[in-house]
């Protein structure tokens, strides 16, 4: 049995590849992206199939290998921008406070966490959440998806994206601030505000 | 005394290294006195907090199955795998 499923490619696909590819995609948040990584994930398997002792199941197996080409894409990305390079400060960002540094009254953070738990609860919110991830700009997105999904350290972030720890900080303040905002905009045209 | 600028990158900041102790005392005076920052600080955790659920979300077996591969991409893998 076990050998057969490790000779028989098509049905690996067949079997896994679904799978995977929702795996890869809620990640990277790229279809072709995804696509290429499932494809990569099975051709590192079929190399390494004598290494696949059976102790896990195939499909954790897969994953593993899987979650090495995320950061492995991560990597790549990183390699191809100076460690130095930020991107431009979006507008908003100085627009949110006055000249001593104080929030301007119609910018401050509105309150709308209201009740944690109920707002995780709905549906509504994770679509609004991923619309938000989205939105960030490219580096900002993957500094804070090593960090906040793939749940990276700090200095590994670092690492893999080939940045400095200032470079990170700066990057994951303004994806937060972005975040924060995006959510607040959206979140609370679509909740009913606050419910005090 | 810290602006509200200052105090937003440090509620950030905070959670990735520690603060120098000088730094620390400031920004929890400042949180006690400001209502504004308070409550970006709770969203900023309310952020995080949510990550922490939106990953589980993921690790979870949970089917979407408007998302799977698309059947050309499903044969161009099957391809590539039976070259090697």
């Amino acid at each position: 049995m076990e050998s057969n499923q490790l000779t028989d490619t098509d049905r690996w696909v067949e079997e896994y590849g679904d799978y995977l590819y929702r795996f890869a995609l809620q990640r990277v948040r790229d279809p072709e992206q995804a696509e290429e990584l499932v494809q990569e994930t099975f051709l590192a398997a079929l190399k390494g199939r004598d290494s696949f002792a059976g102790q896990s199941s195939m499909k954790t197996w897969l994953v593993g290998i899987l979650k090495h080409k995320i950061i492995d894409h991560y990597r790549k990305r990183g390699q191809g921008r100076s460690p130095h390079d930020l991107e431009p400060r979006a507008d908003y960002l100085d627009d949110l406070y006055d000249e001593k540094g104080h929030w301007k009254s119609e910018q401050g953070p509105a309150d709308w966490v209201g009740d944690p738990a109920a707002i995780l609860e709905r549906s509504e919110f994770w679509d609004v959440l991923r619309q938000c991830l989205d939105g960030l700009p490219a580096r900002q997105a993957d500094v804070f998806t090593l960090r906040e999904v793939e749940q990276l350290g700090s200095e590994e972030t670092c690492k893999v994206l080939n940045i400095t720890p200032t470079n990170l900080w700066v990057m994951l303040h303004r994806a937060r601030m972005g975040l924060r905002r995006c959510l607040e905009l959206s979140w609370m045209g679509k909740s009913d505000r606050k419910r005090s | 005394m810290l602006s509200c600028k200052e105090v937003s990158r440090l509620v950030s900041d905070s959670m990735e290294r520690e603060l120098p102790l000088r730094k620390r005392i400031s920004l929890r005076v400042h949180l006690m006195m400001c209502k504004l920052c308070k409550g970006y600080k709770r969203q900023i955790l309310f952020l995080r907090d949510a990550m922490r659920h939106y990953t589980a979300s993921l690790d979870s077996d949970t089917p979407q199955p408007k998302e799977a591969l698309s059947p050309e991409a499903r044969k161009r893998i099957q391809n590539a795998l039976k070259e090697k």
